[in-house]
């Protein structure tokens, strides 16, 4: 082990570095080039021993690690925005072929107009695509996870590519101690590589022909949904591997921050929700209010499990969302909802649209949205709006 | 594990769509004593349905089972050693 100072993308760099990956390819763009850069640094130094691929384009950096990966390899690209937008088509080729890869998205805003603060708008576009989704809170989780991710997408319960996002400049381009694990510990932690078939010279395999019956085409698609449920099981396993020996862990699918004796729930995922964890603590030092946080850690698959359970017998749930789909409301909200709908549970739980394009979102800002919130629904045990937009504060 | 991988993939196997051969509208026929042996043909033939015959007098064979007659050989053909003519 040893602490060292790094920027949420050179934690992920690192992460890439210790898992072994033999191929990389990416397409510059803010702010996640310094991922790629750090690592062709260390190709060029020696430490790595991997092929670095230039391309176009991300539709094509992603084609080619899809290529590397098929051939039998542990593969990594990295993208953001407008980025992974230009790479949507590969992700479905991806995950419906099953091929284990990891990508890491520096999520940022998408234009117009030009931006290149956080936002979580172009990771939740990829929502049904059939990649695992976790968002990382801070750059130890960042390197943590992103090996992690390589142990549970190429397990043979689930075969399915894996992306960890981090937003934007506040992990990408912030300094953190970051504890480094040993090579030795992760080459312990990590086996070599598995997947459901290779492609080689002298065995023709034909990949994504027309199926002479849909229905088998279906299956594929209900596969991928089945291999997703399977995944939640894998991550709690992975989470407490890494414990045993590493000696850390994040939680599995979720965190919940203060929960045990918690009447009013904070939802949210990303960075920011480290910021939730001091409204949390700001709300019940200050005023006394029973307030959790549950941190959902992986936005596929989905933990409806997890939120049922902690939501069943609260008395409100906020969900905090820096994404929206308009005129439904969040991402992560939906989700919420469907989970406690399909058991029957029927806490209030009002959705807050903030912080998209950057805009600056503070612990004090959330705290008084709970505050507002939780009289709120005290007074009329509903709340009048279920979807809020909130600016930040005056 | 107890649910099978289902994947979208399959072992390349010849015919699989039938004869698809039926589908030609214009036939190619090959004249050896035009053949410089440059391979085009052989090389652009979007179905491999031209094999070659290395040391044999006539130096590719159609297949007539899977040839589409599209055409495209006797473009390529620097000697017009293929020619297209109506099917039937």
């Amino acid at each position: 082990m040893a602490l060292k100072t790094l920027t949420g993308n050179y934690a992920i760099a690192t992460a890439v570095k210790l898992a072994r990956v033999k191929v990389i390819s990416a397409y510059p763009i803010t702010p996640q080039t310094t991922i790629v850069e750090k690592l062709s640094e260390m190709i060029e130094l020696g430490e790595l021993e991997a092929d670095m691929i230039r391309v176009e384009s991300e539709h094509s950096a992603l084609a080619a690690v899809y290529g590397a990966a098929s051939g039998g390899v542990r593969s990594f690209t990295a993208t953001s925005s407008h980025g992974l937008l230009y790479m949507h088509e590969m992700l479905w080729w991806v995950a419906g072929a099953r091929i284990p890869i990891v990508m890491a998205v520096v999520s940022r805003t998408i234009g117009p107009p030009w931006n290149i603060w956080t936002d979580h708008s172009d990771v939740m576009d990829h929502r049904d695509t059939g990649w695992l989704i976790t968002f990382v809170e801070n750059n130890q989780e960042a390197l943590d996870e992103t090996i992690k991710l390589f142990r549970i997408t190429e397990d043979k319960r689930v075969y399915l590519p894996g992306i960890v996002a981090l937003d934007a400049f506040i992990l990408s381009h912030t300094t953190e101690p970051v504890d480094v694990p040993d090579q030795s510990l992760v080459d312990a932690f990590l086996p070599p590589r598995e997947q459901p078939y290779v492609f080689r010279a002298g065995n023709p395999l034909v990949l994504g022909n027309i199926p002479r019956d849909l229905k088998w085409n279906m299956r594929m698609r209900e596969d991928v949904h089945k291999a997703m449920e399977r995944a939640k099981k894998v991550i709690e396993e992975a989470d407490h591997l890494w414990e045993k020996i590493v000696g850390r862990r994040h939680g599995g699918l979720t965190e919940c921050y203060r929960c045990e004796d918690a009447k009013h729930f904070m939802i949210g995922v990303g960075a920011w929700v480290g910021d939730m964890k001091e409204a949390v603590d700001y709300l019940r030092d200050r005023f006394g209010l029973r307030v959790g946080l549950i941190k959902v850690r992986y936005f596929r698959p989905f933990p409806s499990e997890d939120i049922i359970k902690w939501l069943n017998n609260a008395a409100s749930a906020v969900v905090f969302d820096r994404s929206i789909s308009p005129s439904v409301g969040g991402p992560v909200f939906i989700e919420v909802l469907a989970s406690l709908a399909s058991a029957g549970v029927r806490t209030p739980v009002r959705g807050v649209i903030a912080g998209l394009a950057g805009v600056d979102v503070t612990h004090e800002d959330l705290a008084n949205v709970m505050l507002t919130s939780i009289s709120e629904v005290e007074e009329l045990g509903a709340f009048k709006q279920n979807v809020l937009w909130f600016y930040g504060g005056e | 594990m107890s649910d099978e991988l289902v994947l979208p993939l399959a072992k390349p196997i010849i015919g699989v769509s039938g004869r698809t051969g039926t589908w030609r509208l214009q036939k190619p026929t090959y004249d050896s004593s035009k053949c410089i042996k440059c391979r085009l043909c052989w090389l652009y033939c979007p179905d491999s349905v031209i094999d070659l015959n290395e040391d044999a007098a006539s130096f590719i064979t159609i297949n007539y089972d899977y040839c589409k007659g599209c055409g495209i050989c006797s473009s390529v053909c620097p000697t017009k050693a293929i020619t297209m003519s109506p099917e039937g």
